[in-house]
C-alpha cells in the first residue's frame, strides 16, 4: 500500500495532504519516542498520540513518510506546519492506537 | 590502620573501572617482598630492635621455614607496660594468623582489612610459603596509582585522537536547554549531511540515533550544550558536551527505564529511560564522562566498516 490508501480506511482523516506518497510495508505503534527510534525499523507508518514536532523530527530521522494520531488527539497548525514542510502526511482519527493498528495490519 | 569500612568500594553499582581495578591487581603485584622477620625464640627486644631497623609495625615469625605467627608493635607496647621485654617471642606472638595468597585479586585484600581489625596480612604462596607482606598503605597507594591511571586513560579516550587531515566533515551544533521547538534539528541535518553522501541507510540509521538521543538528552537534563559532528573515512563520531549538572550515578543513567525526567517531559514521549541505552546500543565505542558541576560528556562512534 502507498500513504495515500492509509485515507481508504474508514475512520482516519487527512489533516495534512502535501506529501511525498511513499510506499508502507509496515508500522509502529508507540507514544515513547526514544522507543519508536529503538524500535520502529523501516516502518512506513508511526500510530502514536505525540502530536508535536519532535515527532515530525523522529520521523524523518527513520524515514517514516506517515503518521496517524489517535484518540482525537489535537493537531495544531505548528505541528501540521512541520509535517508539511517535511512532506509527511498526518491523518487524524478518533479510534485508539491498537483499532488502528488493526486496521492497517488487514489493508497491508 | 585498617581502612574505614564507608569507604565501601564493593558495591554491586559500583563504578565498572573500579571493579576492573580491584580484581585485575593481584596482591602479588602490591605486597612488600623485601620481608624482616625473626624466628620464635629470640626475645621480645630483640624483636623490637629487627623491626626499628627494619623500620615496620609488625613482622612475621618463621620457625623451619614455616610462619607460626605475627608479633605487632601492640605486642611491643604490652611487653614494656607489663615488663616482659626479656621473654621469649613463642610465648606472646598471635598465633591464629590470617593470611593472604599471592594470586588473590586486590579486592579479597581490602575485604580482608575491612572484616579483620589488623594492620597487615603475611601473604603466603600455593605451596604455602611465606612470601611478602601487605599493609593497608600498601592498598591505598596501589588504588590511587591504579585510579589516576585510569582516569587518565578514559581522559585520553574522550578526546578522540583523529588526524585532522582525515576528517571530511564536522559541523557543531548549540542546543538549548528545554527548546522543544528546535530539539532534533541538529540530528536531522546531521542525517541530511550523510543521505547526500550515500552512505547504507543503515549506517544513517546508527547515526542518526546516536545524534538523536544525545541531543535529546542535552534539551532535556542539561543547561544547554553542544552537539558536535565528525566524520573521516571509517567512521562517524557524535559528542554530547554539557557544562552541568552532571549525573549522580552513571551505570544507572545507563540502565534501560531508569530515568529522572518530570511528568511533562515524559508526556511529550521522552524520559523513557532509553535514550543513553539506545546510543549505546548503536555505537561501536561508547564512553560517557560525567561529574555532578561540571556536567556531562559522552562520545558514540560509529564504525562505516560495521554497518
Amino acid at each position: 500500500m502507498k500513504v495515500s490508501d492509509l485515507g481508504k480506511i474508514t475512520g482516519l482523516t487527512l489533516v495534512q495532504s502535501d506529501y511525498d506518497d511513499l510506499p508502507i510495508v509496515g508500522g509502529y505503534t508507540s507514544d515513547l519516542l526514544s522507543d519508536v527510534m529503538a524500535n520502529a525499523g523501516d516502518a512506513g507508518v508511526l500510530i502514536t498520540i505525540q502530536a508535536h514536532k519532535n515527532t515530525i523530527a523522529v520521523c524523518n530521522l527513520l524515514d517514516i513518510s506517515a503518521l496517524v494520531i489517535c484518540n482525537g488527539r489535537e493537531t495544531d497548525e505548528e505541528f501540521l506546519t512541520i509535517a508539511k514542510a517535511e512532506r509527511k502526511a498526518v491523518y487524524s482519527t478518533e479510534l485508539n492506537q491498537f483499532q488502528v493498528s488493526v486496521l492497517i495490519g488487514n489493508s497491508l | 590502620m585498617p581502612i574505614n569500612k564507608s569507604i565501601q568500594l564493593l558495591q554491586e553499582n559500583s563504578p565498572s573501572i573500579l571493579l576492573d581495578v580491584i580484581y585485575r591487581s593481584k596482591i602479588k603485584d602490591i605486597m612488600a617482598t623485601k620481608l624482616a622477620t625473626s624466628s620464635p625464640d629470640v626475645t621480645l627486644k630483640e624483636v623490637k630492635s629487627i623491626m626499628k631497623k627494619a623500620e615496620v609495625t609488625g613482622i612475621p615469625i618463621i620457625e623451619h621455614d614455616e610462619l607460626v605467627g605475627m608479633i605487632s608493635i601492640d605486642d611491643i607496647f604490652r611487653a614494656i607496660d607489663g615488663e616482659y621485654m626479656g621473654e621469649v617471642v613463642r610465648d606472646h606472638m598471635s598465633t591464629d594468623v590470617i593470611v593472604l595468597e599471592d594470586d588473590m585479586p586486590l579486592a579479597f585484600g581490602i575485604t580482608y582489612f575491612e572484616k579483620f581489625k589488623y594492620g597487615r596480612f603475611p601473604v603466603i604462596d600455593k605451596n604455602k610459603k611465606l612470601v611478602g607482606i601487605i599493609t593497608s598503605r600498601d592498598i591505598l597507594h596501589e588504588l590511587l596509582f591504579q585510579l589516576n591511571h585510569e582516569v587518565a586513560r578514559l581522559e585520553s579516550e574522550i578526546r578522540v585522537e583523529v588526524d585532522p587531515t582525515l576528517i571530511t566533515l564536522r559541523e557543531v551544533y548549540k542546543i538549548n536547554k528545554m527548546d522543544f521547538s528546535n530539539a532534533g534539528k541538529a540530528s536531522n541535518e546531521i542525517k541530511k549531511l550523510l543521505k547526500d553522501r550515500t552512505f547504507d541507510p543503515k549506517f544513517v540509521r546508527r547515526v542518526s540515533v546516536a545524534a538523536y538521543e544525545l541531543e535529546i538528552n542535552i534539551t532535556i537534563h542539561s543547561d544547554g550544550g553542544e552537539l558536535e559532528f565528525f566524520l573521516d573515512k571509517e567512521k562517524a563520531v557524535v559528542i554530547a558536551r554539557d557544562s552541568s549538572p552532571g549525573i549522580a550515578d552513571v551505570t544507572k543513567a545507563l540502565k534501560q527505564g531508569f530515568s529522572t525526567a518530570d511528568n511533562t517531559i515524559k508526556s511529550l514521549g521522552f524520559g523513557a529511560g532509553m535514550g543513553l541505552p539506545n546510543v549505546k546500543r548503536v555505537s561501536d565505542e561508547f564512553n560517557i564522562i560525567s561529574e555532578v558541576g561540571k556536567g556531562t560528556t559522552v562520545q558514540s562512534i560509529i564504525r562505516i566498516e560495521n554497518t
